[in-house]
This record gives C-alpha cells, sequence and structure tokens, in this order.
C-alpha cells in the first residue's frame, strides 16, 4: 500500500505514472546523417531531412535501435521483434515535418519492470512500453519581439520514450523511479542522465483517489527535468488537486507546467484542438524487423549494471564509504575501473579514486573533466607507489601538479623530482653511512636482534629525506649486514 | 461509415487547410465516396489471416552511425521565408 495524504474529510492516495524521455547517445540522428551532438551553432547540425526538405526518406540509425533493445532487455521487458514506425501528425514551428516520426500502436519494447528502494522495503514499478521517436527542434521566443527563432539542431535526436505503469504512490518513489531508471541507462551507455542539458525529463500523469477507490481524473505535468523538481512538482500538483476536490469541484484533464520558483504548477494554454495526432504507419519506413539473434547477441553482451558492479567492489574489500562514492555515477565506476586496472590493491586504488580524483575530475557529477586527468595517468601514479618508486605524499603532490599543469604523470615526477631515490649507488652511500653511526645496533642485529632492521631501514629514510625507496633500502641494508 | 460537415471541417482544421463553408458539403461527398469505395474490402474474409503490414517483404535497412551531412544552414534556410541567419523564423509563438 502506498503512502496516503490526511485530508480535510478523509486519505487520499496519488496515482502516478511517469512518461521518461531519455535521449539516446549516438553521433547521428535518429533517421538522419546529421550530428546529434549537443551544444553546436544554431541548425549547423541539421540535414535535408531534419529540415522536412521534399524528397528525402528517413533510414533508421541502428545505435538507437540497439539502445532500445539493451534498455528493453535492462527493464526486464518483452523485446517486439516486429515494430513500427507510425506519424504523429501535429504542427509546431519546430516540427518542420509536420509530423513526428514514433511509434504507436506496435513499439519496439513491451511490458517490463523495474524495482525501487522505498522507505518500506522493495517495490516494484510496471514498465509499459518503450519506444523510439525524434526529438523536435528548439524555439527561442526571446530573441525578437515579433518573431520567434527556431534553431533544428535537435530536431530528429533519437529519444526513447519509457513509460511505467500508474504503480507509484507518492513523489519519493517517483523520484526513486527516476533515480533508478537514469542509473540503467547510465550504466548502458544508452543516455547521458543529464536532466540539465534534457537528456532526461519526465512527465508526470498524476490524479488523487480515496484508497482503493475508483481512479480520479488526472493531469499530466510536462518536462520537469530535474528530480528535485519531480518531487516538487507533485507534492504542489497534489495539494492543487485535493483543495479543487474537498471543495467539490472536478479536475479537468489538461496539461501543467511547473514553475519551480513559485512552486506551482499551471496550465499550459491549450495547444490547437486538443490531441488528435491521426497516428499512422509511416509510409516511408518499413517495419522494423529484428531477428531473435540479433537481440540475443545484444542479451549476451549487456555491460555490467551498478548493483553487481558495486557487489564486486565490495568482494575485493574496498570500504563501503569507497564503494558508494565511486559508484554515484557510471562514469567514475568506469574510470575506476580503467584506472585499477592490472592492479592489485583495490583499496588504495579506491583511496586515491576518492581523494584524488573524485574531487577533481569528477568536482561536477553530471559533467566530468576526464581529459584533464586520464585514467591511464592515475594508472600510472598508482603503480609508482606500488612499486616503491613516489610515496604516497609524493603521489598526492603529483596529483595536485598533474591537475594544474595537465601534464603527464611521468613529466610530473620527473620535473618535481618527486621519484624515490632508487638509485642502488646513492642509497649504499647512506646504508654505509648509516651502518658507521651505529656500530653497536650494527652488533646486536648480527647476534640476532634481526628486529633492528626496522631501526636502520628508518635511519637510511631519514637520512634520504623520505625519498629513498623502502624496498631498495631494506634489500641493500640486508646485504650489508648479513655480508 | 460516413462523414459530415462538422468532421470534414474539423479535419480541413488539423490539416491547416483553410475549407470555406460552401466548400464542406460537396467535400463530404468526395470523402465519404472513397470512403464507401474502400469499404469494399470489409467483404473480403481474414479470418486467420496474418495482417500485412507492408507491401512486400522489405525490412527497414539500418544506417550506420555516422555523420554524413550538416555544417549546411545556408542550403538549409535558402528557401524559408524571413529568415535571421542561422536561424529560421516564424512570428511570435505565444505559449
Amino acid at each position: 500500500m502506498g503512502q496516503v495524504i490526511e485530508g480535510r474529510d478523509g486519505p487520499w492516495e496519488m496515482v502516478i505514472g511517469l512518461e521518461t524521455h531519455a535521449q539516446v547517445v549516438s553521433k547521428a540522428k535518429l533517421f538522419s546523417g546529421a550530428s546529434a551532438e549537443f551544444g553546436a551553432a544554431p541548425n549547423s547540425h541539421v540535414g535535408f531531412l531534419d529540415a522536412g526538405m521534399p524528397g528525402m526518406l528517413p533510414v533508421v540509425n541502428g545505435v538507437c535501435v540497439e539502445a532500445a533493445v539493451k534498455t528493453g532487455i535492462a527493464l526486464n521487458a518483452a523485446i517486439n521483434l516486429v515494430s513500427i514506425f507510425d506519424r504523429k501528425n501535429y504542427f509546431y514551428p519546430d516540427l518542420p515535418l509536420g509530423y513526428q516520426i514514433s511509434q504507436f500502436s506496435d513499439p519496439i519494447v513491451g511490458k517490463g519492470h523495474l524495482d525501487i528502494e522505498t522507505e518500506a522495503g522493495p517495490k516494484r514499478i510496471g514498465i509499459t512500453r518503450l519506444h523510439l521517436e525524434q526529438d523536435a527542434g528548439k524555439s527561442l521566443h526571446d530573441q525578437d519581439p515579433l518573431r520567434t527563432f527556431i534553431d533544428l539542431n535537435r530536431a530528429g535526436v533519437g529519444l526513447m520514450e519509457i513509460v511505467s505503469e500508474p504503480d507509484i504512490r507518492s513523489g519519493e518513489e517517483a523520484a526513486a523511479y527516476v533515480a533508478k531508471l537514469r542509473e540503467i541507462l547510465e550504466d548502458l551507455g544508452v543516455c547521458d542522465g543529464n536532466m540539465e542539458e534534457g537528456s532526461l525529463r519526465c512527465d508526470v500523469n498524476l490524479s488523487l483517489r480515496r484508497p482503493g477507490g475508483p481512479l480520479g481524473t488526472r493531469t499530466e505535468i510536462k518536462n520537469i527535468n530535474s528530480i528535485r523538481f519531480i518531487r516538487q512538482a507533485i507534492a504542489c500538483e497534489a495539494a492543487r488537486q485535493i483543495e479543487i476536490l474537498e471543495e467539490g469541484g472536478k479536475i479537468l484533464q489538461e496539461t501543467r507546467l511547473f514553475d519551480p520558483d513559485i512552486g506551482e504548477t499551471r496550465a499550459m494554454r491549450s495547444k490547437e484542438e486538443s490531441h488528435d495526432y491521426r497516428y499512422f504507419p509511416d509510409p516511408d519506413l518499413p517495419p522494423l524487423i529484428l531477428d531473435q539473434t540479433y537481440v540475443d547477441q545484444i542479451r549476451a553482451t549487456m555491460p555490467e549494471m551498478r548493483g553487481d558492479r558495486r557487489r564486486r567492489l565490495e568482494r575485493d574489500n574496498i570500504p563501503a564509504a569507497n564503494v558508494e562514492i565511486i559508484t554515484s555515477s557510471a562514469k567514475s565506476m568506469n574510470y575506476f575501473t580503467d584506472m585499477s586496472e592490472n592492479f592489485e590493491d583495490k583499496i588504495l586504488a579506491s583511496n586515491i579514486m576518492v581523494n584524488e580524483i573524485m574531487p577533481r575530475v569528477f568536482y561536477r557529477n553530471s559533467n566530468p573533466d576526464i581529459e584533464r586527468l586520464r585514467p591511464s595517468e592515475a594508472n600510472t601514479i598508482i603503480n609508482m607507489i606500488s612499486s616503491g618508486n613516489i610515496s604516497g605524499r609524493q603521489a598526492k603532490e603529483a596529483f595536485e601538479f598533474m591537475w594544474e599543469e595537465g601534464k603527464s604523470a611521468a613529466d610530473v615526477v620527473a620535473e618535481r623530482g618527486l621519484a624515490q631515490m632508487s638509485d642502488d649507488g646513492a642509497i649504499k652511500a647512506l646504508v654505509d653511512q648509516v651502518v658507521a653511526a651505529n656500530p653497536d645496533k650494527v652488533a646486536e642485529y648480527r647476534s640476532g636482534k634481526t628486529k633492528l632492521i626496522g631501526f636502520f631501514v628508518g635511519q637510511v629514510m631519514k637520512a634520504s629525506q623520505g625519498k629513498a625507496n623502502p624496498q631498495a633500502v631494506n634489500a641493500l641494508l640486508m646485504a650489508r649486514l648479513d655480508a | 461509415m460516413s462523414l459530415d460537415r462538422d468532421t470534414v471541417a474539423r479535419i480541413a482544421g488539423l490539416a491547416r487547410i483553410r475549407v470555406d463553408a460552401d466548400e464542406l458539403d460537396g467535400l463530404a461527398g468526395e470523402l465519404n465516396a472513397i470512403l464507401n469505395w474502400v469499404e469494399a474490402l470489409n467483404a473480403v474474409p481474414t479470418d486467420g489471416v496474418e495482417p500485412m503490414i507492408a507491401v512486400g517483404a522489405t525490412r527497414a535497412p539500418f544506417r550506420d552511425d555516422v555523420v554524413t551531412e550538416g555544417d549546411q544552414a545556408d542550403a538549409v534556410l535558402k528557401n524559408a521565408p524571413d529568415p535571421v541567419p542561422p536561424f529560421f523564423t516564424v512570428p511570435k509563438v505565444i505559449e
């Protein structure tokens, strides 16, 4: 049972379903060869198809199809081997074709589910469907007093629309659902999950009813672009609906927008005649037919999902706090995997990740600066620590210089003289010095008090100002004392 | 199936085609004639026949995920009315 809201004359229950639009990570658009990259000069990523030019034919991007299948598998959903692209017809200036190519009656992915964690324990949220469709262009209303400017760079970029069953009963559950979905999409690498840039956005369908009673009329809150706003929008809209219902009023089935600045939802001015999209199969596109072997192949090569990755890190005895931080995003997780590759001491690697890498590279988690300090460079430093070339403290300095000066690990260590003294001749001289200065300890050692080796190592390290390689010191001391 | 004047007016509105009131009856008649003609198909028994979803057995070919066009704002805007390069413009849309 979900949570109830105590109303003036009895409890209310929220019934929530979410429609999530996830932008597919691909180089080209869903049906054209124009770039799908974000943030380019206006109208520079526009193919003739995207601009609605006559005579152009859509051809579906294989990577987008694969993304939909992967996501469907991760959502435990049925993959439909035959699906159909339909035209959803409406007029809007940022939709030059006059229709959006979408999937209506026969989506590529059917029913599935996703499990979320709630305060009352795990809960299963049904997935109704997932389909592929085109994004629209962008209207800029504030550039000119009389005109709206149109940028079609986004027009035709591939989206996955993921529709949940109305199984969600609170803002917290909605937030948990979106967080889990984003985690899955990121882990699969099919969507970057960046809600600020709009790669992931949500429509909330919300109605209220007496617990267990018949469903009420729902409203749809469009285009919410953060998990916090989803929670807020649901709270505001539920309060608004309860007030109306308790005054004996009726909820209008309408589309609303959430304004986070004032914490209110407001009705969108009803767009033209209500939704009459006159869907029909796009005659330019044959049905999308997949082979079972194609689906099986994708299933066999699914990447490791976050839950599994967490468990694997825990098996490597990495402290739970470190695991939590490292797995906070797919990118940090992948960074850690690359950085700690071929490296036994995962605990040391995890400490370096948490103390040196996360505060720098992942300072903005949604948009990490991986190029500035690559995992391979971090890997070099860790290997230097483990092979005794540099100390932990020197490693700390090295990371700071690498980050600030953009230099490679090897350059920083060489230029700053961070390398430990590994030159046998130099260490040998220090060993001789220490042995000569402590004849009584040498005698004790030779009479069997071999624990004194620690004392000698300490003295040599001190004489080298901490720069000598401890392993080399150890070996040379043993050779000298045991001679 | 038969379309009345109001439905024809609504379809025209959705398609953004201006139809004068005195044309509605004539158009309704023509559209109904088309629908009646297609309805002849209802006489064909189709029980147990798999729906034909497309003519011919063509499969949608896949496009490789490579960028093959772009950086052509001039060409794309060439026939647009009243552009402010690099933008298309339309009369102000009031949300």
